[in-house]
């Protein structure tokens, strides 16, 4: 099995699908010759073509709203945002149109929107956004958020086939940082399947997205503390693998959620109230959350690092949790 | 596009009468301030000691200088990303400027943002988000404020023509013309949009002509001349001021850089770049400044280097200076 960074496995995704299928077409800004701000796209359009490689004007709601309009005429368009924090400008897109269609029309909007996400690299308010709750609140819309390569790859197949309009979210904090074996060619991970990705008897940390690894971290210096923590990687915050986590709980009965995002109205409150509901005789302590605090995400170093969710913080009140 | 424009004559410089000899050498100060700006940032940026990204506006200087230079200042500003010489005109100290660029202890933005995105309320300047086409309709309603209250006021804003291809233009720039707003909109075309050729961002031969759908006076000027950058956007202004509503001036240019620095840019023809180089808008003033007895090179030579010691040294202490305090990060979010 070959290695790759998580960039290079959605760059996989995207070719081996485009392969397979001729119907599945890229568009963006600066995706074709360019190949795109971040480079997953780099080579595309030598071996697609500019017709299934398409650079387009500065224009997400036509992106966006292009993609919907081609998928209701038969193609597969994956969109990217060349950060996702542009992805307002084509909100209305996503969340009236796309979202609503299958539920009104009985027709498949088979798009991906896809991009990177994410701060840590002082990129400002503007460009650092986690802009998945968004969508997560808007029925219709599929969310999916990958913390490893080969999970990146399998789900981003997945979302490429699946009959429903899917958010695709890229850590690029995760994007070169991170490598491991990835299986070439067909692999699938089905949407809303979450991943133990450490198993562990006395504590569980629900996490997606880049936390999954601050979790990671944590989980093994509390482990040189005596602890044993499972860390659940969600992968798809919708449809949400439901039976995993509160499984998980049930067995741990300790739980910490966290994510990057801002806390209030975060996904990690959805779960938070799926463990209190299904699992509250299980727990031996308070449901917590670590996420960041509700604020944009500042540029200047000491202001971001204050603001965002850490691996002190997150042990911290894992800390708490177990001692409770 | 490379071979047509390798052609091309190089214009002279058209001297404008609304200008008056002491008027010009301030513009040549002003862009000679955004010039150096970028140089030095340029230089910091590769010996690796930059903050944020450089989106240098090499090649933007008579846009942002010439037109900003015909507001008063009760008129207001809303810049994009390639408008440094805009805030020089407007009087923000150097160092105020480098304070928010470097997101710096001091900065108007407590380090919450950087680059130009600060707003400078009592200058009247207010700086662009991200995401592009986002401020049109904000500097449309500021306007609309004005004309609403009756304050004789103009508004002047920028966008790149790569911005120009959002939603919000059209809708700011309709709302604007159905009003008759004192808003004047000023498209910096400098070929590229990131590496998007123009002729991937729109069909059209010249985006002033979007000017006829919207009912407004258009029109496409030579953005490398200082002088005809002052005297489209006088004349727009003051028609704003007349009351008789919002105009739209496309300014072609160059972006000489790449998009930032991390960036070569070499997706943009070298022909290109060379003869873009020979419409220099700083070089060609100088020269134009020169051949009429205003300054002599010396005296550029002269203005030059105060101006590079100056924003070398105002760099310098900015980038000793300390990050604002972690706690900034949770003051603000509401008033
Ligand atoms: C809505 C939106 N989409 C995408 C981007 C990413 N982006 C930043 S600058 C840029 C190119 C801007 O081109 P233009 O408006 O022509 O200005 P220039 O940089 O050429 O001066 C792009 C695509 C953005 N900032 N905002
Ligand atoms: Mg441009």
């Amino acid at each position: 099995m070959p290695t790759m960074t998580l960039l290079q496995a959605i760059s996989d995704a995207l070719r081996y699908e485009m392969r397979r299928d001729e119907r599945v077409f890229l568009l963006g800004e600066d995706i074709a010759e360019f190949g795109g701000a971040f480079k997953v796209t780099k080579g595309f359009v030598e071996e697609f073509g500019k017709q299934r490689v398409i650079n387009t004007p500065i224009s997400e709601a036509a992106i966006i709203g292009g993609a919907i309009g081609a998928a209701l005429n038969g193609l597969i368009p994956v969109a990217e945002m060349q950060f996702m924090d542009f992805i307002t400008n084509g909100f209305n897109q996503l969340v009236n149109v796309a979202a609503t269609t299958a539920y009104r029309w009985g027709l498949p909007v088979p798009i991906v929107v896809r991009g990177p996400v994410g701060g840590g690299m002082s990129a400002g308010p503007f460009h650092s956004r986690s802009a998945e709750a968004w969508f997560a609140h808007t029925p219709g819309l599929k969310v999916v958020f990958p913390a490893f390569p080969a999970d990146a790859k399998g789900l981003l197949i997945a979302a490429i086939r699946d009959p429903n309009p899917v958010l695709f979210f890229e850590h690029k904090g995760l994007y070169r940082k991170i490598r491991e074996d990835v299986p070439e060619g067909e692999h699938v991970v089905p949407l809303g399947t979450a991943r133990i990705v450490r198993p562990g008897a006395d504590l569980s940390i629900i996490a997606y997205g880049r936390m999954v690894h601050t979790a990671l971290e944590v989980a093994a210096r509390l482990e040189s503390e005596g602890a044993s923590v499972e860390v659940v990687d969600i992968r798809t915050l919708v449809p949400l693998d439901e039976a995993t986590v509160i499984d998980s709980v049930k067995r741990t009965n300790r739980v910490v959620i966290t994510h990057e995002a801002t806390l209030t109205a975060g996904f990690g409150a959805e779960i938070a109230a799926r463990i209190a509901d299904k699992a509250f005789e299980y727990l031996d302590a308070p449901i917590r959350r670590v996420a960041a605090f509700d604020a944009p995400v500042p540029m200047a170093p000491p202001l971001e690092q204050a603001m965002l969710p850490s691996a002190e913080k997150l042990l911290d009140t894992c800390r708490q949790v177990l001692e409770y | 596009m490379a071979d047509v424009v390798a052609t091309a004559e190089i214009p002279e410089i058209v001297p404008t009468r609304l200008l008056n000899d002491q008027q010009r050498v301030a513009l040549l100060r002003w862009m000679l301030h955004a010039r150096i700006f970028d140089e030095v940032t340029i230089r910091l940026y590769r010996q690796g000691k930059m903050f944020g990204s450089v989106f240098a506006q090499i090649g933007h200087e008579a846009i942002s200088v010439g037109s900003a230079a015909v507001l008063q200042p009760e008129d207001a500003i809303f810049p994009m990303h390639r408008d440094l010489g805009a805030h020089f005109v407007r009087g923000v100290p150097l160092r105020t400027i480098a304070l928010n660029h470097l997101a710096r202890q001091g900065s108007m933005m407590r380090g919450t943002d950087g680059t130009g995105h600060y707003a400078d309320p009592q200058r009247k300047l207010y700086g662009n988000i991200s995401h592009l086409g986002a401020m049109i309709p904000v500097a449309v309603g500021y306007a609309l404020a004005a004309q609403l209250k009756g304050e004789p006021i103009v508004v002047l804003n920028y966008i790149g023509e790569g911005g120009a291809q959002t939603g919000e233009f059209h809708e700011g720039l309709n709302f604007a013309a159905v009003r008759k707003a004192p808003f004047v909109l000023i498209i910096e075309n400098n070929q590229y949009a990131y590496s998007t050729p123009t002729t991937e961002e729109y069909a059209c031969k010249k985006l002033s002509d979007r000017a006829i759908g919207y009912g407004i006076p258009g029109e496409t000027i030579d953005g490398t001349d200082v002088e005809r950058v002052y005297e489209a956007t006088f004349y727009a202004v003051e028609r704003a001021r007349n009351g008789e509503g919002p105009s739209l001036i496309e300014a072609i240019c160059m972006r000489m850089r790449g998009h930032a620095e991390h960036d070569n840019a070499s997706y943009v023809p070298r022909e290109l770049l060379e003869y873009w180089k020979k419409r220099d808008p700083l070089l060609r003033y100088q020269r134009f400044l020169i051949d009429n007895g205003i300054l002599s090179e010396a005296e550029i030579q002269q203005m030059r280097r105060e101006i590079e010691a100056e924003t070398v040294r105002v760099l310098d202490e900015v980038l000793q200076l300390p990050f604002p305090p972690a706690e900034e990060a949770f003051k603000n979010v509401f008033l």
